[in-house]
């Protein structure tokens, strides 16, 4: 059970001043008070917690986002940013006292750049748009979060948003070239640009990943790749995850890098295939999807060479893409592995924790340890190649008490994630879901500067409140509320 | 501790304090009644502006504290020499994938690069176009802030977005944020092998399009260059096979890609009908010496000041008219501009950018102290860096003026 902050009375009962306030500086229908309205923003695409805002806005230009900044840093308003909303980790959920500044009509994309191999978007623009629009040249965009049809550009900089690829290609922070950032004091910076590294301070890769707390972003120029020739993808089953994870450390040790390596274990792979029946073994413990990506002559010399290597590491089932719909058929199980989940099971828990790949074995025995101790259901899907791992928590919110057994084994699990010499989270962000655990994997002395760092942009710790870091308050109950399967936010995106 | 008092030959005399361990440095910070000035090997000392500090010399917080090369995760005292360190990763057929160039020779200082150093200037060479620089493979450290308290940041796996990355903030700071005392890396598998072709080019202009096209194409080319005595010269690197066939389609496609077209010849996809005779190749030994000549910009060595610059790849041949160098290198597909000159002229050189930033690289002390050293920011930025610098160091301990 997560609390949100404690709303500040005075502010709240400014509400009819801030929206009118609001009116003045932004077109008036832009500016969201109404109920009925304000309920598509209660909450993100993490959906147990709900909050409505003040009021929500709508800003059009960069000018007006500062003029909005101007005025909340005059008169003391708190601001949370928000993008599409799908955040998983409560970075978007609102607060009481707090208006939302979303980027929903920075929709455009500026500048189309293949001689500097980049594109210039504004940072409502989603993820999977930007490679859209370079698709006709044979360029993409190479982060593909789950949500890619839907998130935004600039919600992927504030939560430095990864994907299956990000093995090869690197997360959002190794692909944003810069960015146009408001300050939570209203002033506009342009942080790089299509050049490369910083001539001082890197507050570029600062300013990536800290979800929402230490501005709003307008404009992002994304580094954009030519797709690859060709990409084959391998299905390997092994009798033992030990098997698998021996598998994977042996393709990285062969200076093989995959464009994707993941893995499901057997509650994860027959969700799956009885959901989308594409074929996958069903008597393996663990299931490996390697895809290779680049001419076609090393992929395929290398579809050989993994599978040399996965028959060296005892696979019993395996089988390589020959085509391009046999590829995307392997990846289809995979990619609707939550869904999947979601059939056999009222409700689900995703979890993002990272851990060193060797650790996978332990980490896995103990997960399903902790299953019979909470009395829930596990099913494991991993981004196996760099050791982000996706245990999904099946629980039912209508037995009083599950959420709350669901919440206990989450946090269990990543605090042996940090144990293991991993991290809270791999993609999802920090939000208001790990706040409380970042005690576990750092010190005071390390999140005093953390603290710092946000003072230094943030002085009256107006943005995005209670998110991120621990707050000193325990909980009351407060702001939760649970939606059941079948009304869940985003229904339809992929999540992996 | 050791302190001893060194006066390197025509510098300002300043004293040395020698920690040993990670706790030794956050005391000397806390206490020592001076600014400090954060030093690894001191390669890159003649950098910027000469400080009014003593030398904190990190050279004993030295060795390997962990390498997994199954995890391609390597950890290591700040003060460790690269060169062991790239020993280390040769071994298991490993590599820092950002290349850390060696100014030695352009700097004519033949002092030991360290990896604290090489963090702390954010300086990578030619793969950075295609494999970033160094902050992309920094997942962690532990430092020292600037008053004199221990922290950690990051972690020891790549993918991590726990709280601000904090050592983003780290790489290219200087040394003026914190005193690195341990560093956690990324590392990458070396190829099997590697190429350069060669492709005939004499202007700037017809470089960036070369490059461009060389980049924009589904050929993996991991670094391209220009130097206008030898031409564009493009690396691939691989599986031995994959080479090959790169190599074969990449000079098809660029034989047809030339300069007397317009600007959009370079566009991938369109194939103008322009020949573009003998390409040549250079087999793995000798595409490594050029390379490693090319990152360190060896070639500008002769020349009293140079001038490091950044800029959009195809704005390049503009800022290279503008300038007018004696002698110039292009790396990064062209964004990123090695100027030579025999007098510094600051104004002019950062006059003539639209975007991006030069940094005073090589200069005699007098013309440093004279000028900005690394490029101006405007009012906005400059108020932020400031308050970054007084969360981590709100006296001003660490380097002070180092990054003016």
């Amino acid at each position: 059970m997560i609390c949100l902050p404690t709303p500040d009375a005075a502010l709240v009962a400014r509400r009819a001043e801030i929206v009118r306030a609001l009116r003045g500086l932004v077109c008036k229908d832009n500016v969201i008070d109404d109920d009925v309205r304000l309920a598509a923003y209660e909450t993100d695409a993490l959906t147990a917690y709900r909050q409505r805002p003040l009021a929500v806005a709508l800003p059009e230009s960069t000018a007006e986002v500062a003029a909005i900044l101007r005025y909340a840093a005059r008169e003391g308003v708190k601001v949370v940013p928000r993008g599409a909303g799908t955040s998983l980790s409560g970075g978007a959920i609102p607060a009481a006292d707090a208006i939302v500044v979303g980027v929903g009509k920075f929709n455009r994309i500026l500048d189309v750049d293949y001689a500097n191999r980049c594109v210039v978007a504004q940072s409502g623009v989603t993820n999977l748009a930007i490679s859209h629009a370079v698709a006709a040249e044979g360029f993409y965009y190479a982060p593909d979060p789950s949500s890619q049809i839907a998130c935004t550009i600039g919600g992927n900089v504030a939560e430095n948003s990864g994907g299956v690829h990000c093995l090869k290609y690197g997360l959002t922070t190794n692909n944003v070239l810069g960015l146009e950032l408001v300050t939570p004091e209203g002033d506009v910076v342009r942080l790089g640009g299509k050049h490369l590294d910083s001539g001082g301070y890197d507050l570029l890769g600062l300013i990536v990943g800290s979800e929402g707390l230490l501005g709003i972003v307008t404009e992002v120029t994304v580094r954009i790749l030519r797709r690859p020739e060709t990409a084959r993808a391998l299905l390997i089953g092994f009798d033992a995850v030990e098997s698998a994870g021996a598998c994977v450390a042996a393709v990285i040790a062969a200076g093989i890098t995959p464009a994707g390596m993941e893995m499901m274990d057997a509650p994860a792979i027959h969700a799956a295939e009885a959901f989308v029946g594409v074929g996958y073994p069903l008597d393996v413990a663990a299931l490996l999807i390697v895809e290779l990506d680049g001419p076609a002559v090393e992929v395929d010399l290398l579809v050989e060479r993994v599978a040399t290597i996965a028959r060296a590491n005892g696979a019993k089932y395996e089988r390589a893409s020959a085509s391009e719909r046999e590829r995307l058929a392997f990846w289809a199980g995979r990619k609707a592995a939550f869904p999947a989940v979601g059939r056999i099971s009222p409700d689900y828990y995703c979890m993002d924790g990272t851990i060193p790949r060797r650790e996978l074995p332990r980490v896995l025995g103990a997960i399903a340890a902790m299953s019979e101790r909470f009395q829930l259901r596990v099913a494991n899907v991993f981004h196996a190649g760099d050791g982000n791992l996706h245990p999904l928590i099946l629980y039912d919110a209508n037995v009083p008490g599950e959420l709350d057994r669901a919440e206990a084994f989450g946090a269990e699990i990543l605090k042996l994630c940090v144990d293991t010499g991993g991290v809270l989270t791999g993609e999802h962000g920090v939000g208001i879901e790990k706040r409380d655990l970042m005690t576990y994997q750092f010190a005071d002395s390390d999140l005093e500067v953390q603290h710092r760092i946000k003072h230094a942009f943030d002085p009256d710790v107006r943005f995005n409140p209670g998110k991120v870091f621990p707050t000193l308050r325990r909980c009351a109950e407060q702001g939760r509320e649970h939606v059941h399967s079948g009304s869940e936010r985003f229904p339809d995106l992929p999540r992996f | 501790m050791s302190t001893a008092s060194t006066t390197a030959p025509g510098a300002i005399a300043t004293r040395a304090l020698r920690p040993r361990d990670a706790a030794d440095v956050a005391e000397i910070v806390a206490t020592h009644p001076r600014a400090l000035e954060p030093v690894g090997g001191g390669a890159l000392r003649g950098v910027g502006h000469e400080l009014d500090a003593d030398v904190l010399a990190l050279d004993a917080l030295e060795g390997l504290v962990a390498y997994e090369p199954e995890e391609l995760v390597l950890s290591a005292l700040a003060g460790t020499p690269l060169a062991a360190i790239e020993r280390e990763l040769a071994a298991c057929a490993q590599r820092l994938a950002f290349e850390p160039p060696d100014f030695g020779a352009l700097l004519g200082v033949a002092r030991p690069r360290t990896i604290g150093g090489v963090i702390a200037a954010n300086l990578a060479g030619s793969r950075r176009v295609s494999a970033g620089a160094a902050r992309d493979h920094f997942l962690g450290c532990e430092a020292v802030t600037g008053r004199g308290e221990r922290f950690k940041a990051g972690g020891r796996v790549v993918k991590n977005v726990t709280g601000y990355d904090v050592p983003k903030l780290l790489a290219g700071s200087w040394g003026t944020l914190a005193v690195l005392t341990a560093v956690t890396l990324r590392v990458a598998p070396l190829p099997e092998t590697e190429r350069t072709l060669v492709v005939p080019s004499a202007t700037a202009d017809d470089a960036v399009i070369v490059m461009s096209a060389a980049l924009g194409s589904p050929h993996d080319v991991s670094a391209a260059a220009f130097d206008v005595e030898r031409g564009c010269v493009l690396r691939l690197e691989g599986f031995a096979a994959s080479v090959d066939a790169r190599e074969a389609a990449l000079a098809r496609m660029l034989r047809g890609v030339g300069s007397t077209e317009s600007k959009g010849a370079g566009t991938p996809g369109r194939e103008p009908a322009v020949p573009r005779a003998d390409i040549a190749t250079l087999g793995a030994v000798e595409s490594r010496a050029l390379w490693a000549a090319i990152g360190g910009a060896a070639a500008l060595a002769p020349w009293p000041v140079v001038w490091r610059i950044s800029v959009p790849p195809t704005d390049a041949p503009r800022v290279l008219a503008a300038l007018a160098p004696e002698r110039y290198l292009l790396d990064w597909g062209g964004g990123l501009i090695f100027a030579a000159f025999s007098s510094v002229d600051g104004a002019r050189v950062r006059g003539a950018l639209r975007e991006g930033h030069a940094t005073l690289f090589k200069a005699p002390r007098e013309a440093r102290a004279a000028n900005a050293v690394f490029h101006p920011q405007p009012p906005a930025l400059t108020l932020a860096s400031r308050r970054v610098k007084h969360a981590f160091d709100p006296a001003g301990r660490l380097s002070p003026g180092r990054l003016g």
